[in-house]
């Protein structure tokens, strides 16, 4: 972890504060001045990682920009339970136009902004997976080749989930959706599809790509940050657990973001111009099936026919990405 | 109409919209039982002190005032308490216990130290208290009296007060300048001590007292009929002690063994190696895991040279020999006699057997009743003598310095109650912080510091202390190990990780923070993400 590590027994930089620091090492979250730019009274569901996420990247960037920040937003849960008309639970600048179009939008305003030489003021775009990996991707791969100044963060659900949860290409296989039921010999998600875009928008050469998920806030709030001292088109891939869409419990979220890590299925790590420069470390590696089991899109790889053979293929997921990027602590490997 | 094509409604906030009407649970702020404080007993809020000494600094004092609430002996705490609070500790679980004991010895030298006192802050209440024994259930018991207003007098048999802490335990496990400023410091209080004063008759002074708690102690050394020709030199372990401590150094010999298993008998045997034995030799009928002995105490006389024989009974005693009888454990555990019996040199026999107590004085006491040759007494200290409590050795329970204090402060607390003619307040137990009720993913790795100790050399040729004390530096980190189990101990983790910011954090520094019932949801987010479990879910009344 590349960010400053406090040297402070009993929990150190694990949590999000502490009252034996001084405020300016705690983290965003931690402090009363935070500017809690989605606030309280959005209809998202109990537990929602997606709107965590949001205020957790979105309060950072607001931190780190002074506040000279304006948010586009493509469709998707984030959108919808946030700005039901007429109320907005925005507490900054916020547009939204359509589904596909977000990093296309963004990097319009990105330039209408240079255009009136306000550069001062920053552009974050949003979007879930769907919004990101399937529908916007043509947009975004324009914005990163044009490199716009634009940060576009995914916060990445793993599937379409306002609309009912159906399948996206961030969908992980086996998982059973609206659309990949578990039946047939190989029940859920397919083996060998969907797509990695932290590693696309690698291969862009854009200044800073980094993951991340709502389990490490302090990770979190640390790319944030650094993402806004970069000019020119940035990607933060924040994986966001959904309890309805998983069928996990509400107060999992933090638990399978954190999981799903330490498993080594969600590599976090950040890159610059298309090299990885630093990556989280796994501290306390679990088998996937520890990932797995609390959540309803895998309970038929457990039931009363477990299918022990697929958990062993999405192990081996997790071995490739531990081996490919490294996810173990030197000396463990 | 001045609204945008289309527009009709002003733009709100969602605060309108409160989402709290979803909850079917709330999640509520709690204290559980840390495992610390359920186990001592001197019934310390471990926990708390810890949270208060986690901050250093001015967090010291502090700490040592929270310890002082229970115990008035911090700095002999951390040096003779077997701390049950460590093998208590839920962090023994994920790495090493916490060093507790280590971290009181600091608070405790601190404030001899930066010479913190305590005061009455009450107003006299004209009660007189007569506390019969200056040991540490005595001194507990005046101290936690005085501090209530009443008037006491300890009346001592002995020479000096402290009882078994200065008579039982060498020096070399508790510095005699420690016990006196702890001891001074109860007496700064305004309590009466009077030297050198054996109440011989308990119901002749009885009646110049509104009540009386009794706290003599057991110092007769139990003697076992061990056949002895002329020559043998056998003592006990009780006088031997106690003589050195007056002054009389015990005649012993090179070799010297020492029969018995309990703390007493490691004692002894350390005290020998000390005075000049080039050898100790523990003579123990059982094995050397079902020694009463502490661990610690064990492991200490091992490392000062003290041999063991184990599962050996003595069956005679002549001039520098003994004969001994080797034993076998029954399916139950008890020894029985081999009839094989072989010799050993010794010089001079210790019994380290166990202790009696005198009771002599309670003769004629209406109610009075002892069995097994200790006093019985109710959960509130009383005996049946209506007025008259006890604690310490002289009551059925385990015997150490920690459980006599406790005797002291429930004696003390029960005392107050029976003068005012009120009950005592009844003391709350929530449910145990158990292991399973934390996260501890959020902990920090962090091995535990363990105390340096003396040098061989120095420990078998002199009293000084064996096991040194924590620098400040040292003694905070270990303090920060503390998982805080069950307590808030103001992490911000709930205020992070609400997705709908419906936990606020009030802008104090103890960093407290309120559930925002119109906007909770009752996810359980915080429960779950909460480091020391200290937020539970209840359902709501629906």
């Amino acid at each position: 972890m590349a960010f400053q590590q406090i040297k402070l027994y009993q929990t150190g930089t694990f949590v999000a504060g502490n009252r034996l620091l001084d405020p300016e090492q705690r983290s965003v979250q931690a402090r009363t001045g935070r500017s809690n730019s989605l606030t309280s009274g959005h209809r998202a569901c109990r537990g929602c990682g997606e709107a965590l996420g949001a205020r957790y990247v979105l309060d950072a960037a607001m931190r780190a920009t002074d506040g000279n920040l304006v948010a586009v937003n493509s469709t998707g849960c984030l959108e919808v339970f946030s700005t039901p008309y007429p109320e907005s639970s925005w507490q900054l600048p916020w547009l939204h136009s359509l589904f596909g179009n977000g990093p296309a939008v963004a990097a319009g305003v990105a330039a209408a902004l240079r255009a009136q030489g306000r550069e001062d003021i920053r552009v974050v775009g949003q979007a879930g997976d769907g919004g990101t990996v399937d529908i916007g991707f043509g947009t975004l791969s324009g914005m990163f080749e044009r490199n716009d100044d634009v940060l576009f963060v995914c916060y990445d659900n793993e599937g379409y989930m306002n609309t009912g949860v159906q399948r996206s290409g961030a969908t992980p296989p086996a998982a059973t959706t609206a659309n990949t039921k578990a039946l047939g010999g190989t029940p859920g998600n397919v083996f060998g599809q969907g797509k990695s875009v932290p590693l696309i928008a690698m291969a862009h050469e854009i200044p800073y790509v980094a993951t991340a998920t709502v389990a490490e806030l302090r990770d979190l709030e640390y790319k944030v940050e650094k993402a806004m001292t970069f000019r020119g088109a940035r990607y933060l891939h924040v994986f966001v657990p959904c309890p309805l869409g998983w069928g996990a419990a509400s107060a999992d979220t933090v638990k399978l973001a954190r999981l799903a890590k330490e498993t080594g299925l969600f590599p976090v790590f950040e890159a610059e111009a298309g090299t990885v420069t630093e990556v989280s470390k796994i501290r306390r590696q679990v088998p996937v099936e520890d990932y797995l089991r609390p959540q309803k899109r895998f309970a038929h790889l457990f039931g009363d026919q477990p299918r022990p053979d697929v958990v062993a293929r999405l192990q081996a997921r997790a071995d490739r990405n531990i081996a490919r990027f490294g996810l173990l602590p030197e000396g463990d490997e | 109409m001045d609204k945008p094509f289309a527009i009709t409604l002003d733009v709100g906030t969602s605060r309108a919209n409160k989402t709290g009407s979803w909850r079917t649970e709330r999640a509520v702020y709690t204290n559980r039982m840390p495992p610390c404080n359920d186990a001592c007993p001197a019934g310390e809020n471990v926990q708390a002190w810890l949270y208060e000494a986690e901050e250093g600094g001015a967090g010291y004092e502090r700490a040592w005032r929270k310890i002082m609430a229970d115990n008035p002996f911090p700095a002999i705490m951390g040096r003779v308490c077997y701390h049950p609070c460590e093998t208590a500790c839920n962090r023994a679980q994920l790495d090493e216990a916490v060093g507790i004991n280590s971290v009181e010895r600091f608070v405790g030298d601190e404030a001899i130290r930066q010479g913190w006192t305590v005061s009455v802050e009450v107003p006299p209440t004209g009660k007189r208290v007569l506390v019969i024994g200056a040991g540490p259930s005595g001194l507990s018991a005046a101290y936690h009296l005085a501090l209530r207003g009443h008037t006491v007098t300890i009346k001592e048999a002995g020479p000096m007060a402290g009882g078994m802490m200065r008579f039982g335990i060498p020096r070399y496990r508790l510095s005699r300048d420690v016990l006196d400023a702890e001891v001074q410091r109860i007496l700064d209080l305004g309590v009466t001590l009077e030297l050198d004063t054996k109440v011989g008759d308990l119901e002749a002074v009885r009646q110049d007292y509104d009540a009386v708690f009794l706290a003599v102690g057991a110092q007769l050394g139990r003697r076992a009929y061990i056949p002895a020709g002329e020559a043998a030199h056998v003592l006990d372990a009780v006088s031997m002690l106690r003589d050195l401590e007056s002054g009389e150094k015990p005649l012993l010999g090179r070799r010297v063994a020492v029969y018995g298993g309990g703390n007493t008998a490691m004692d002894a045997a350390r005290t020998a190696k000390r005075l000049g034995a080039s050898e100790a030799i523990v003579v123990y009928r059982r094995t050397k895991d079902r020694m009463p002995a502490h661990e610690s105490e064990l492991r200490e006389a091992e490392d000062e040279g003290v041999l063991f024989k184990w599962l050996s009974t003595i069956k005679q005693v002549d001039g520098g020999r003994l004969t001994v009888e080797r034993m076998e454990l029954d399916d139950t555990g008890f020894p029985r006699a081999t009839g094989e019996v072989e010799e050993l040199d010794a010089d001079s026999l210790v019994l380290a057997l166990g202790q009696d107590t005198d009771l002599s004085l309670l003769d004629g006491v209406p109610g009075l009743v002892v069995e097994d040759g200790v006093v019985a007494v109710g959960s509130d200290m009383m005996t049946g003598c209506p007025g008259v409590f006890a604690g310490g050795d002289m009551v059925p329970h385990e015997r150490s310095v920690t459980v006599a204090v406790g005797h002291g402060k429930r004696a003390a607390r029960h005392i107050d109650a029976w003068l005012s003619g009120a009950a005592p307040e009844p003391v709350a137990r929530p449910a145990l912080a158990t292991f399973d009720t934390l996260n501890t993913w959020y902990y920090s790795d962090a091995p535990r510091a363990h105390r340096p100790v003396l040098d061989r050399a120095r420990r078998e040729s002199t009293f000084d202390e064996v096991v040194l004390g924590h620098d400040e530096s040292t003694a905070l980190m270990e303090a920060r190990r503390c998982m805080s189990c069950g307590n808030c101990f103001g992490c911000d983790n709930c205020y992070g990780v609400c997705p709908d910011n419906a936990v606020i954090k009030l802008d104090d520094p103890g960093g407290k923070y309120l559930i925002d019932l119109d906007y909770c949801k009752g996810c359980g987010l915080c429960v779950a993400e909460c480091p020391s479990g200290a937020i539970q879910m209840f359902p709501e009344r629906i």
